[in-house]
């Protein structure tokens, strides 16, 4: 068994293509989405957790690839600048999924980019603006 | 009182590299440990320090005049309008100045992500900063337009001077409403999802010397990195706060106005923000040094998290509004937990000023006393504290074209 956590980006030629479906019926797929950003004929992005055999993922990465879809880690698309961090903690109560955590005695934060959904919240409610994005979206501006 | 040291004393033992300096957060357990007396005859100096969002902050520049001479009338600094109604080449860049060309609110809530405390950083680090000036000429000043940049390194003078720094505790703030709302003292959640504080508690300087016995007017201090000095009271100095009883406020009380020389200062400690929906400001760094001059100062530098106080106010009718007063007191020690009680409800806590720079700047501090570096000043004159009875005033919406008698 496998359990991955992964972002597609979508071309927008291939945006209007069930590829879900396939993952599930081709490939026996679980699919869990995260979020979804997609938008007929323009580039899109979908966050995603995958589970199901070693083989399978392996295959279903493949062909997603042949599709002519990218295919990042999620935990690259939320980055932490600690120079620009100023360690106060306000993003921590913003924070959804306790990525950005306030530590205790050190009264410092510190960000797991596993445990990050990219909700992206903590862009915007971050006052050093320390948190940025790869990925220009609506949302990130 | 058995000990009873003064300023001159202390500053030949640091002159000798002999002063015994203690943060203001190691000291607890000194005197815990060794008692009050034994504390106080052993230690020298108990360093403070704070790292918040100080909206009152801004920085006198003289740029020196071009060929022609020029009268500075509407001027910008990276498109951020500085405040020119005085001398010809002197300006005033505040801290939540903002581009004309900014949103602002217009699509709510506002990034606010460049204003006057972003200046004042990129400066302080050593960055070009476009100005663009245009003035109305005069015989003396005949220049109209200028377009060009600066450097700190190239200007004549740039003063740091914060009319209110330093806020001797502060309102923790929560949103009772049914949306999110954005606010100075940032993203607020709905009935209460977060409640945001902003003082570093038992290291803030002024909650270490609460009725001002030892900073006044000169005090020299950490400021922005560099050196700073004590200039006057802050705005809204308030002394009259109701306290607790080891007379700390349990409100927002005692400000004080800061000036330092911006030139030797560094950018880690003054950081431009940029407060969603609410607006640009700067978080300053700063640290004062207090003397143990006696027990009764030590007793007040002993002061723990658990014996701070701070009221929880409302930020969505409340404080806006002025609906109804605060809705509890709590302590910094349960405010520095992560999660406060506030009627039955537990409420996750986040702070704005950040207490690993308030710690750092304590410390570094320290190290500039112990290495002989930074010597202490006694005040040239203190500050107006209980005694002076200074009442707040509100600004009264009077009708402007009747005649007063």
């Amino acid at each position: 068994m496998i359990k991955q956590k992964i972002v597609l980006r979508y071309p927008p030629h291939v945006v209007e293509q069930p590829t879900i479906y396939h993952l599930i019926k081709d490939f026996d797929l679980m699919v869990n989405i995260l979020r979804a950003d997609i938008n007929p004929k323009k580039e899109g992005r979908l966050m995603m957790e995958l589970s199901g055999s070693e083989l399978n993922y392996q295959r279903a990465i493949e062909w997603l690839r042949e599709q002519g879809l990218h295919i990042m880690g999620l935990e690259q698309q939320i980055i932490w600048r600690s120079d620009r961090c100023t360690h106060c903690g306000a993003c921590t109560v913003i924070c959804p999924t306790e990525a950005l955590a306030f530590n205790r005695p050190e009264m410092t934060v510190s960000f797991d980019e596993y445990k990050c959904v990219v909700c992206e919240l903590c862009l915007r409610a971050c006052p050093a603006r320390a948190m940025e994005t790869l990925v220009e979206n609506s949302n990130s501006k | 009182m058995k000990i009873n040291r003064s300023i001159e004393e202390i500053n030949e033992k640091i002159k000798a590299g002999k002063a015994v300096v203690f943060t203001a957060e190691e000291i607890i357990d000194v005197v815990k440990e060794k008692g009050l007396e034994e504390a106080s005859a052993q230690v020298d100096v108990v360093t403070t320090g704070t790292f918040g969002p100080m909206c009152s902050s801004g920085a006198f520049l003289n740029v020196g005049h071009p060929t022609p001479r020029i009268k500075l009338n509407e001027v910008s600094l990276n498109s951020v309008p500085a405040y020119a109604g005085i001398a010809a080449v002197d300006l005033y860049i505040g801290a939540t100045a903002l581009p004309t060309s900014d949103p602002a609110n217009l699509k709510h809530p506002g990034d606010f992500i460049y204003g006057g405390g972003h200046v004042i950083e990129d400066l302080v680090s050593g960055k070009a900063i476009r100005l663009e000036a245009s003035a109305y000429g005069t015989d003396c000043y005949p220049l109209k337009r200028i377009e060009t940049t600066i450097r700190l390194s190239e200007i004549n003078e740039a003063t740091l001077y914060n009319p209110r720094n330093a806020y001797q505790n502060y309102n923790v703030a929560v949103n009772l409403g049914p949306k999110t709302i954005y606010t100075y003292m940032g993203v607020l959640k709905m009935n209460m999802g977060n409640a945001n504080y902003s003082s570093a508690g038992q290291l803030s300087p002024l909650f270490n010397d609460p009725l001002l016995k030892t900073i006044g007017i000169g005090t020299r201090i950490f400021l922005g990195g560099g050196l700073g000095y004590v200039a006057w009271h802050g705005t809204q100095h308030n002394p009259s706060a109701k306290r607790a009883e080891n007379d700390t406020p349990v409100y927002p009380g005692a400000t004080l106005a800061l000036i330092g020389d911006l030139k030797q200062m560094d950018s880690r400690w003054l950081r431009g923000l940029s407060f969603l929906g609410y607006g640009a400001t700067i978080q300053v760094g700063m640290g004062v040094p207090i003397p143990i001059l006696n027990e009764e100062i030590m007793r007040y530098c002993s002061v723990r998290d658990e014996d701070l106080y701070a009221p929880v106010v409302d930020y969505n009718r409340g404080y806006p509004y002025k609906e109804g007063t605060e809705l509890t007191l709590v302590s910094y020690a349960d405010l520095k937990s992560g999660s406060i009680n506030i009627n039955g409800q537990a409420v996750p806590t986040a702070s704005l000023s950040s207490y690993a720079g308030a710690r750092e700047i304590a410390g570094t501090l320290k190290d500039w006393i112990e290495a002989g570096q930074f010597t202490l000043t006694a005040p040239s004159a203190p500050l107006p504290s209980i005694e002076a009875e200074i009442k707040l005033n509100a600004l009264p919406q009077k009708d402007p074209d009747k005649r007063e008698v």
